[in-house]
């Protein structure tokens, strides 16, 4: 049971290894780490050490190999598949650095996607949508299709998809990394307002220390382990 | 939002739907073809069949000619009765009405088979044949100089023959005619069992421009023609009462052929063993087992459609089943990002695999529908064509019994080289379009479940770890 109210997460030596035998990729090697409510953490490290391994654990899109990982005290690793589903319906906003939009579906369509799990009726899904899309700007963007829109536009979609269906932590993987460095300061700082305006725990993976400077931690990951520094980013060579 | 995604991803991956929804079609096309062309193989054996029995009839009771009792057809041409031969140059002509094929049963044999107790409908039928023979007889020629007058040989002799069938009017249900043949003018009424009336055979009497009222002669009798019958091509020319028939042909009380309307389906062949041991020495045959005994191209063609035709269907239809299935798993293994997508969203597994089945049904449809068309333009096709078919029954050592069958059991006599003709053709029924919309769908979920399979094993981590 979690001990400390106010942390919405609690990670305990959670390892988390890909395949067998001598192949075995340690991708997490016991990390352990607490999360506060509406806290902005950006998880930093260099390519390959775990950052993106363990944001999938943290959103539930995953189960750890062993340890302990609590989400609002329940054990994210002892929840049958369709609890965890739930979970992303309701919980969980992701972010993800390729946009991840359905091709075939216009932005409101992308963003309706999100609730269908949640059985929210259509009209108003599509109103939430839209609605959703006019916050961020894409008002007039709400019947184009993925491939009509900007990768700025393209990211405002996704963020807006991950929004709308009102979750408690927002979970962003390196969700600039596609864009021009324009674009780039213009999501982040658009994910900065949406964490402050809305109360949100807000979760990013970076490996640039623009941006998880902004965070109010930093957890650095190197070789599977976390260390946490407060607003002090690493810098990479 | 269902309807939507699917049909915006159809339309993404429009080639290959099509290609999926066409192996589909031509498998499906090929079994509706095939079960068409087999039901118009069934309905040409039993073309066949009727043709050679008689409508409403399940089984006929015969009895084959015994060793050395049959004889060649004789005319006698001396003049006056005396046995000397008639002078050259006498016109002359002779008739005979004799029994087709076989030997004869008598009445009471008729009346044993009514009385066995899955008989519904029993009657006797006569069959004879009445041949004609007219000429000149030809001068002779012996050697050494002629006196004028008539030239040597320059002869010529007529031979005509045509079928008589002698029906029971008594027990008109079954039998070689029945009142529902009878297109023009009447059946015959209950108390002609001895007039000198015919019904003819609809190409007969335009063979010979007959028609109702018109006059024919039958065993050297003039009768009056009242009806004109739709009968196959195989059945007897002309139908007398079988009193009439028995009277002209001198076997009074005699039958060559019983007919017999079992009671129910099922029961034919416990009531042909009845048959058998209450006439002793008869052929009986059933429709089963001169069904065996058809051969011929409709024969062939039964073979092709239920063999052939059938592996076929089936091979096409695996072949298109695999190729679909293949095909899903393809597309399924291009969107794991997409699917990935979807679950990190929070869609349960189960509407993710509820999606892809959707996709593979109504590809699954598409190629029903595809296939529906193609296999009626098929059957249109055979129907259109409406190729030609022969039955022959029995064997060739029929020839040897005197002008009839040996063993045969049939209505009326077909000689050794005489076959029914029919025409193919392939109706679609009901069930093979119940048969073609079921294939399709059972294609759409083979194809879409290996694809979901594909899909439901995804973990959403892995599926988005995977390179766009």
């Amino acid at each position: 049971m979690n001990q400390n109210t106010s942390n919405l997460y609690e990670v305990t030596d959670v390892h988390k290894h890909f395949g067998s035998g001598a192949g075995t990729v340690r991708a997490l090697d016991g990390v352990d780490l607490t999360i506060a409510r509406s806290e902005f953490l950006a998880i930093q490290g260099p390519t390959g050490q775990g950052k993106s391994t363990l944001l999938t654990l943290l959103g539930a899109l995953d189960r750890p190999t062993s340890g302990r990982l609590e989400f609002d005290g329940r054990d994210l690793g002892t929840l049958s598949e369709d609890a965890l589903a739930d979970l992303r319906a309701r919980a969980f906003g992701f972010v993800f650095q390729t946009f991840n939009l359905i091709p075939t579906l216009t932005a409101q369509e992308n963003v309706e996607m999100a609730l269908v799990p949640t059985h929210v009726e259509a009209k108003e899904r599509r109103e939430r949508a839209a609605q959703m899309l006019a916050e961020l700007g894409l008002e007039h963007r709400l019947t184009h299709l993925p491939h009509e829109l900007s990768g700025g536009q393209q990211q405002r979609v996704a963020i807006a998809r991950a929004l709308v269906k009102g979750p408690r932590v927002l979970l962003a993987d390196e969700p600039t990394g596609n864009l021009d460095e324009q674009t780039r300061d213009e999501i982040v700082g658009l994910l900065e307002e949406l964490w402050s305006e809305r109360g949100l725990t807000l979760i990013v993976v970076t490996h640039d220390s623009s941006i998880a400077q902004r965070a109010q931690r930093i957890a650095v990951i190197r070789g599977g382990r976390v260390s946490i520094g407060e607003g002090e980013p690493l810098v990479l060579a | 939002m269902y309807l939507t995604y699917l049909r915006r991803e159809l339309r993404r991956r429009k080639k290959q739907a099509i290609v999926v929804a066409l192996g589909l079609a031509i498998g499906i096309g090929l079994v509706v073809t095939v079960s068409a062309a087999s039901a118009g193989v069934k309905t040409a054996q039993g073309t066949v069949l009727h043709s050679l029995y008689g409508v409403g009839t399940d089984m006929t009771v015969s009895k084959s000619a015994k060793a050395g009792t049959g004889s060649a057809q004789h005319f006698a041409f001396g003049s006056g009765g005396s046995g000397s031969r008639a002078s050259a140059g006498t016109h002359v002509s002779r008739n005979t009405l004799r029994p087709t094929g076989g030997s004869t049963l008598s009445q009471s044999d008729v009346a044993k088979v009514a009385s066995l107790s899955g008989a519904k409908a029993v009657a006797g039928g006569l069959t004879l044949t009445d041949t004609s023979f007219s000429g000149t007889i030809p001068s002779s020629s012996s050697g050494g100089s002629r006196s004028g007058g008539a030239a040597a040989g320059g002869s010529s002799f007529n031979v005509s023959s045509f079928t008589v069938d002698g029906v029971q009017i008594s027990n008109s249900d079954v039998g070689p005619l029945v009142a529902s043949q009878v297109r023009k003018g009447r059946y015959f009424s209950a108390d002609e069992n001895t007039a000198d009336v015919a019904v003819v055979s609809s190409s007969y009497a335009t063979q010979h421009s007959l028609k109702v009222g018109s006059k024919l002669e039958v065993g050297g009798k003039q009768m009056t023609v009242i009806g004109i019958a739709d009968v196959s091509s195989s059945a007897a020319n002309v139908y007398i009462p079988l009193g009439t028939a028995q009277a002209l042909s001198g076997l009074k009380h005699d039958v060559t052929t019983i007919y017999v309307a079992a009671s129910s389906a099922s029961n034919v062949s416990k009531l042909a063993s009845e048959t058998r041991s209450a006439v002793p020495g008869a052929t009986v045959s059933t429709s089963a087992s001169l069904a065996s005994d058809v051969s011929g191209s409709l024969q062939s063609a039964s073979s092709l459609a239920t063999d052939l035709g059938k592996w076929m269907s089936i091979a096409a239809m695996a072949v298109a089943f695999l190729i679909a299935s293949l095909l899903m798993v393809a597309s399924v293994s291009r969107r794991v990002r997409e699917f990935g997508t979807l679950k990190a969203i929070g869609w349960r597994t189960r509407r993710v695999v509820g999606q892809v089945m959707g996709e593979g049904l109504v590809i699954g449809l598409a190629g029903g529908i595809a296939g529906l068309v193609l296999g009626i333009l098929g059957a249109e096709a055979i129907t259109a064509i409406s190729p030609s078919l022969t039955a022959s029954l029995g064997s060739s050592s029929a020839a040897g019994s005197g002008g009839g069958f040996a063993g045969g059991g049939v209505g009326h006599a077909l000689g050794a080289a005489d076959s029914v003709l029919v025409h193919l053709t392939a109706p679609l029924q009901g069930g093979t379009i119940a048969l073609a919309i079921l294939l399709a769908i059972a294609g759409g979920l083979i194809a879409g479940a290996f694809g979901a399979w594909r899909a439901s094993r995804m973990r959403p981590a892995a599926a988005l770890r995977t390179l766009a």
